[in-house]
């Protein structure tokens, strides 16, 4: 009923452009006076960049709508998959970037006579390894959560997105950010704080993304014609409210001047410690975690063309880790200038998510009910399958490491490392690489994957890495441990620290080994989707345009 | 005022969260809601465009 669908009109498309491209201009004018009178080479790199992009960013907007011809760029009649496909597209993109980042800096470890090169002060360990995790977490991450977050809130509200022009201005303006952030770990600046190292002028630029992203978000809810909001957008609120918190209270701090690049935290000493890991376990939790549960509650069920094995459960799930997430930080200060109670309380808040981490991966996994062919014959399902095993390993492990204990043996180990990447090589991109293995096909309307098999080879070669890379890890993580803690008979340490580094070489080269494998494995995913999308080999058959998504006719299925 | 804010906090701050978990949930396992909730496990399984009724 295309009566009924237009109830976003009362602003034309029109006024969208227009408020973006002012917004783009107002900040492109912005940056020209800072990039004219800058305080430092960074600063001026950057307003150039900044400039640059803005400038690149009008006149392609201005182009794009001259040739509209009157016609509505927005049609509410249609979901918004464009930007869908741009996010695909940049999710593999940033994906590999930062994959690649890691392999080099674990063979800079590994092998530092080699990959070492202190002409070059922008190779450093110290200013790759913040690239390597905010393209990761923020480039790769962040780029898959916006894409998913905007087909799945289309298809469950059953309305075009919100906005208009607001959308693209989210995505070329986040990814700006990424590649401010990015330039800016190689020019040296940063604010030293683990996964929020941007400095001021970034994190305001973010800021600004980040409303225009829970405005479009929180429209396209309002305008929605299903009168229940499906549990997956739940998630998807849940993540970018939450990280709209996180990154203000984290970042707040006073520049030097308005024209350079340096500023100072409004917080210091133990505040400034709590605060920046009450932010950094929660962009864990609201970012890595709830983000990507949303991918698992619509894409599971989607793939596998059945309902969540208890929408009930997927409830609880959700208000529970609500609740108990954001108390966790405080484990990442054991044994320090933090009062012990509150490190207890971060202790005990860790432990009792076991319960909700557990509820909602037996909620995934369950799903398949009647269903676990799929496992054998569907290497997409068995990739986001195993995701969840990740998810439910390391969320095991988590609390286990936060209680004191523990945590004073595997702290500032190779145990931490391995315990982040079972997580994020393990559950975010397994995960990851299931939703963009499924929204190619569907977004470019193909039957099926250019080849099947080498998704299998991916599955295989990924899995493999990751067990090469954790495994290795745990091993180095505890023998340091114990390495670093060993006294001999007269109560002296018994090892140097460079004895403790010698320990780990071998398992330096298996962990470097791994990584390869899973950048191989993401090299033949991004051959595959690219051939998926120009529609050869099994993606050759297309659907006809207003077919349903999936092979199969989603039925309700019988039990 | 430190003494009186964590106070507050480790009292009624943690009955406040507590009594609103316990709302949601209720919500969850509300025996009315039973059939709203199985429609809305559905709703990604459905296939429609947004002109569709």
């Amino acid at each position: 009923m295309s009566t009924r669908a237009d109830t976003s009109r009362g602003s034309g498309p029109g006024f969208s452009i227009g408020t973006v491209s002012a917004l783009t201009g107002l900040v492109g004018l912005g940056v020209l006076i800072i990039a004219g009178n800058a305080a430092d080479p960074m600063m001026a790199a950057h307003a150039w960049i900044f400039f640059l992009l803005t400038v690149a960013g009008l006149m392609i907007t201005g182009f794009w709508a001259g040739s509209l011809n009157g016609k509505n760029p927005f049609n509410p009649a249609f979901y918004e998959d464009t930007i869908v496909k741009f996010g695909v597209a940049a999710s593999m993109f940033w994906g590999i970037a930062g994959f690649l980042v890691g392999l080099i800096i674990a063979l800079q470890l590994t092998f530092p006579g080699l990959f070492y090169f202190p002409e070059l002060g922008w190779t450093n360990f110290g200013r790759l390894r913040p690239l390597h995790t905010s393209a990761v977490i923020f480039a790769f991450g962040g780029n898959v959560l916006i894409a998913t977050s905007f087909y799945v809130v289309q298809r469950t509200c059953r309305t075009r997105l919100a906005g208009g022009m607001w959308p693209w201005f989210v995505f070329w303006g986040y990814n700006l950010f990424i590649v401010v952030a990015g330039t800016g770990y190689l020019l040296g600046v940063t604010q030293s704080k683990e996964y929020a190292e941007p400095e001021w002028y970034a994190d305001l630029w973010l800021t600004i993304v980040w409303v225009a992203y829970l405005m479009v978000f929180l429209g396209t809810l309002w305008k929605r014609k299903e009168p229940h909001i499906y549990v997956a957008n739940w998630f998807y609120l849940s993540f970018i409210v939450t990280i709209a918190m996180l990154h203000i209270v984290n970042n707040l701090a006073i520049p030097v001047s308005l024209t350079g690049s340096k500023s100072y935290s409004l917080f210091s000493g133990v505040q400034d410690a709590l605060t920046q890991w009450w932010y950094g376990h929660n962009a864990v939790g609201f970012f890595l975690t709830t983000g990507f549960l949303a991918i698992m509650y619509y894409f599971i069920p989607k793939q596998v063309n059945r309902p969540v094995y208890s929408y009930r459960l997927s409830i609880v799930h959700f208000w529970s880790l609500i609740f108990i997430y954001i108390w966790a930080g405080p484990h990442h200060l054991h044994y320090t200038a933090l009062p012990q109670w509150a490190q207890t309380l971060g202790m005990v808040f860790s432990v009792m998510l076991w319960m909700p981490s557990w509820g909602g991966m037996i909620n995934g996994v369950m799903t398949l009910s009647g269903a676990w062919d799929k496992l054998r014959t569907d290497p997409v399902v068995r990739m986001m399958i195993v995701a969840l095993a990740f998810y439910g390993m390391s969320t095991f492990e988590g609390p286990l490491m936060s209680v004191r204990a523990v945590n004073a043996l595997s702290h500032y180990t190779e145990w931490g490392i391995a315990h982040v990447h079972s997580g994020s090589m393990g559950w975010v991109g397994f995960i990851s690489f299931g939703a963009l293995y499924c929204l190619t096909p569907w977004l470019w309307k193909r039957k099926a994957l250019y080849s099947k098999a080498l998704v299998e080879w991916h599955f295989w070669l990924a899995t493999l890495g990751i067990l090469f890379y954790i495994v290795a890890m745990y091993v180095a993580g505890i023998t340091e441990g114990l390495m670093w803690r060993a006294y001999n008979e007269f109560g002296f340490l018994q090892y140097a620290f460079i004895e403790t580094v010698k320990a780990k070489h071998i398992m330096y080269i298996v962990r470097a080994a791994g990584g390869s494998l899973f950048l191989i494995g993401a090299l033949l995913m991004a051959y595959n989707l690219v051939r998926t999308a120009m529609g050869h080999g099994e993606a050759r058959d297309t659907l006809a345009p207003d077919a349903p998504k999936t092979a199969t006719p989603a039925l309700q299925p019988a039990e | 005022m430190y003494e009186t804010l964590s106070s507050f906090a480790q009292t009624w701050g943690l009955g406040f969260f507590v009594l609103m978990f316990l709302v949601a949930v209720a919500y969850a396992l509300w025996p009315s809601n039973s059939a709203k909730f199985r429609e809305a496990a559905h709703q990604p399984l459905v296939d429609k465009d947004p002109s569709d009724d």
